[in-house]
C-alpha cells in the first residue's frame, strides 16, 4: 500500500510539473485571453465529471468491505487486550503464530498513544490509536513469520520514541 | 455591484503596521525555519541533542510556523479586503501586539518553563508531562495560544463588521445570492468572496480553538473537571485544520489580485468560482475528522465523511484555483518577474500538496501512513511550495519600486535554489513515510538515518535562501507600497 501510494504521489505530481511547464514555455505568444479562455475552460467541465466519477469508484473500492473491519478469520480471532502508558505497552499475548487473526482492543491508562505494527522489515503494517477512557479494536492477521515490533505513534512525550514491544509470530501451526 | 468604495489613499500608519507585521513575519519564518532544519540535523545525528529539547523545538517549530502563517495571511487578506471595505487599522494593530504577547507566552513557556506537549497540545498531555514541566509552563503555553486566539478572532470581527456593512449579509459577500439568482455579478471581487470564506470558517474554528484552550486550562489547575479525550481531540482537530487551512485560503487572495497585474489578464469571478468558494466553506468545516481516521469509536459516518470529503476538497483547489491560474499565463504573455514566478509556483505547490494528502486521506492508506513522515510531507508541500510562496510573491510585488524594470538576478538565482531544495526536502518526508518512519520521533533507527541526514541538508538550503529573501525584503520595507 505503501508504494502504491509513492508511486500514485509520483505520477500525478510529475503530471501536474509537465503542464505547468508546458503551459509556463506558451507564456510568450500574447494571444487574446477571451479565445484562449473559451477554448481552456470548455475542458474544464469534462474533467469536473472525470474527478466525480473517479471519485465514487475509489470511494466504492475503498470502503466496501469497511477497512476497520476486515479480518480473514473471524470465527477464530484471537482477542488481545493491549493498553498503553507512558511510556510502555501492557500486552495480554505477544506470541502468535502466522496465519493468526488477532482483534486487538487498545485503550491508554494516561495520554493518547498510536498503536503502530511493524513487521520485521520495519514496514508498518496497520496501527490504531490508544487513547484514555476508549478502547479502539484495530483486526490483524499475522502471515509471515518473524520479530515484529510495536512503535507509539502519537506523541505522548519525553520518552514517545522508546515506547515499544516487540511481537513474536512463529511459523504457522 | 461596485468594486471600490474606500480610499486607497497611502495613510503612514497603516503603512507603519504592515510593515510591522512583514518584519515579524519574515524574522519569525527564519527562526522556525531554523528550528525545523535542527529538527532534522538531529534525527540525522548531525547535531546531538536531548529529547527533552527536541520535543521543546518540535512544540516551537509547530505553534510557530503555524502562528505565523496566519499572521502571514492576514496581513495579505487586510492589504486587498481594505481596498473594498472599510477595516479598522487599531484592530489590525491590535492583532499583531496580541500574537507577539502570545509568542512571549510560548516562548516563556517552551525555553523557560521546559514545556513540550506538541503544538496541537493533545489533551490531557498538558497535565501530564512525568515532571517534565510544570502545570504553569503549560499554562502559559495554553494561554499564549488563546491570546493569539482573541487577536484574529478580533481582526475577524472587524472584517465582519465591514463585509456586513458593505453587502448586508455574509451570503451577499460570499456571493451565495448570485449562485441562486444566476445572475453573476463579474466585478465581485474574488478577495471578498476569499475572505468571506475565511472569515465564516476561521471564526468558527477558532472559537473550537478557545474552548478546548480554556478547558484544558481549567483542567490544569483542577484536575478533577475532566475532559473526554474523545471529544478533546475532535475540537483540537477541528481547529487545528480550519486553521492552517485558513492561512492558505487568506495567501491565496494574492495569487487572485497580482498575478492579472503579470499576466494582462482579468480574474474574474464566476459561476464555477462562486460555487466552489461556498463549497470550501462547508469542506472546510466538516473534512477535518480526516485527521482522526484511526480512531475507530468515531461514528463510521464520520469517517467515511473525512475520507470523502478530502477528495472532493480537491476540487475546487485544482479545477478553480489551479486551473484558472493556468489560463491565465497558457499563450500570454505573461511578465516573469519575480512575484509572478512565486506566484505560479505557490499554485503549483498547493495543487500538488493535495495529492498525498487525497491519498493520506483514504482510510486504507492511512492505516499504514498516518502519523508517519508522509503527513508532514504533504503539509510540506502546500505550506512551504504553497503559502510561503504567496507570502514571498507578495511581498516581493508590494516592496518593489513603482518604475522597477531591471530584474534583480540573484533573488531569480534563489527561487530556483529555494524551489529545487524545498522539492527535495518535502520528497525526503514523503520517502520517509513510505518506508514507514514516524513522525514526531527524537530519534531514529540507523536505518532511517540516511534520508534525515538529506533532509537535514535539503533543509538547510532552503532555509538559506530563506534567509537570502528576508534579508533583500527588509532592505526593501521602506518601499512598500498600500496600492502596489
Amino acid at each position: 500500500m505503501q508504494h502504491l501510494a509513492w508511486y500514485l504521489t509520483l505520477i500525478f505530481i510529475g503530471l501536474l510539473i509537465v503542464i505547468f511547464v508546458s503551459f509556463i514555455f506558451s507564456s510568450k505568444s500574447g494571444e487574446s485571453y477571451e479565445e484562449v479562455a473559451r477554448r481552456d475552460y470548455r475542458h474544464r467541465q469534462k474533467l469536473f465529471w472525470l474527478v466525480i466519477v473517479a471519485g465514487v469508484i475509489i470511494s466504492v473500492t475503498t470502503l466496501l468491505p469497511w477497512p476497520h473491519s476486515a479480518t480473514t478469520n473471524p470465527a477464530n480471532e484471537k482477542v488481545v487486550q493491549v493498553v498503553a502508558s507512558q511510556w510502555h505497552w501492557e500486552l495480554s499475548q505477544q506470541q502468535f503464530h502466522s496465519g493468526d487473526a488477532v482483534k486487538f482492543e487498545v485503550t491508554s491508562k494516561d495520554v493518547n498513544h498510536g498503536f503502530g505494527i511493524y513487521d520485521a522489515n520495519m514496514k508498518m503494517q496497520a496501527q490504531v490509536q490508544a487513547m484514555p477512557g476508549y478502547t479502539n479494536t484495530l483486526h490483524y492477521t499475522f502471515t509471515k513469520p518473524g520479530e515484529y515490533k510495536v512503535l507509539c505513534l502519537e506523541y505522548c512525550g519525553l520518552a514517545h520514541h522508546n515506547m515499544t514491544t516487540t511481537l513474536t509470530v512463529l511459523s504457522a501451526r | 455591484m461596485t468594486t471600490r468604495t474606500q480610499s486607497v489613499t497611502a495613510q503612514p500608519r497603516e503603512r507603519l503596521y504592515l510593515q510591522l507585521y512583514i518584519a515579524t513575519t519574515l524574522a519569525i519564518f527564519v527562526l522556525m525555519m531554523l528550528a525545523g532544519v535542527v529538527m532534522r540535523a538531529v534525527q540525522g545525528t548531525y547535531i546531538h541533542m536531548s529529547p527533552d529539547w527536541f520535543y521543546q523545538i518540535m512544540t516551537l517549530h509547530g505553534a510557530g510556523m503555524v502562528g505565523i502563517a496566519g499572521l502571514a495571511g492576514v496581513s495579505i487578506m487586510w492589504y486587498f479586503l481594505r481596498r473594498y471595505v472599510s477595516l479598522t487599522p487599531g484592530l489590525f494593530l491590535a492583532n499583531l501586539i496580541l500574537f507577539i504577547i502570545g509568542v512571549v507566552m510560548i516562548l516563556g513557556a517552551i525555553l523557560l518553563g521546559k514545556f513540550g506537549g506538541g503544538w496541537t497540545f493533545l489533551y490531557p498531555l498538558p497535565a501530564k508531562s512525568m515532571g517534565l514541566w510544570s502545570h504553569n509552563a503549560a499554562a502559559a503555553y495554553v494561554g499564549g495560544l488563546l491570546v493569539i486566539g482573541i487577536g484574529f478572532l478580533l481582526f475577524y470581527l472587524d472584517v465582519a463588521r465591514a463585509l456586513l456593512a458593505k453587502y448586508g449579509s455574509l451570503g451577499r459577500a460570499l456571493g451565495v445570492n448570485q449562485l441562486i439568482s444566476g445572475r453573476i455579478d463579474t466585478d465581485h471581487p474574488p478577495t471578498v468572496v476569499a475572505s468571506t470564506m475565511v472569515l465564516i470558517v476561521n471564526t468558527i474554528g477558532t472559537l473550537a480553538g478557545a474552548v478546548i484552550l480554556v478547558l484544558t486550562l481549567v483542567n490544569l489547575y483542577y484536575p478533577t473537571m475532566q475532559i473526554d479525550a474523545l471529544w478533546a481531540k475532535n475540537l483540537i482537530y477541528f481547529f487545528g485544520h480550519v486553521f492552517i487551512n485558513a492561512t492558505i485560503y487568506m495567501a491565496v487572495i494574492a495569487v487572485y489580485e497580482l498575478l492579472p497585474k503579470y499576466t494582462g489578464r482579468p480574474w474574474k469571478v464566476t459561476r464555477p468560482f462562486l460555487a466552489a468558494w461556498s463549497a470550501s466553506t462547508l469542506m472546510v468545516i466538516i473534512v477535518y475528522p480526516h485527521h482522526l481516521l484511526m480512531d475507530m469509536v468515531m461514528p463510521d459516518w464520520m469517517l467515511v465523511l473525512g475520507q470523502v470529503i478530502s477528495y472532493l476538497s480537491g476540487i475546487p483547489v485544482l479545477l478553480v484555483t489551479t486551473y484558472g491560474a493556468l489560463v491565465q499565463i497558457h499563450h500570454a504573455k505573461v511578465r516573469w518577474d519575480t512575484p509572478a514566478k512565486f506566484l505560479i509556483l505557490a499554485v503549483f505547490g498547493w495543487a500538488a500538496g493535495v495529492v498525498p494528502a487525497i491519498i493520506d486521506g483514504t482510510i486504507v492508506v492511512n492505516q499504514v501512513m498516518h502519523n508517519t513522515l508522509w503527513v508532514p510531507g504533504h503539509f510540506h508541500f502546500y505550506l512551504l511550495l504553497g503559502m510561503l510562496p504567496m507570502v514571498l510573491g507578495f511581498l516581493f510585488h508590494i516592496s518593489r519600486h513603482e518604475n522597477e524594470t531591471t530584474k534583480d538576478r540573484s533573488v531569480g538565482m534563489g527561487f530556483w535554489i529555494f524551489m529545487v531544495s524545498a522539492l527535495l526536502f518535502i520528497f525526503m518526508f514523503l520517502y520517509s513515510g513510505v518506508m514507514s518512519v514516524p513522525r514526531r520521533w527524537a530519534e531514529h533507527l540507523a536505518a532511517w538515518i540516511p534520508y534525515d541526514q538529506w533532509a537535514a541538508l535539503f533543509g538547510l538550503v532552503v532555509l538559506l535562501s530563506m534567509l537570502f529573501f528576508t534579508v533583500k525584503l527588509l532592505a526593501r520595507l521602506t518601499h512598500i507600497r498600500l496600492e502596489a
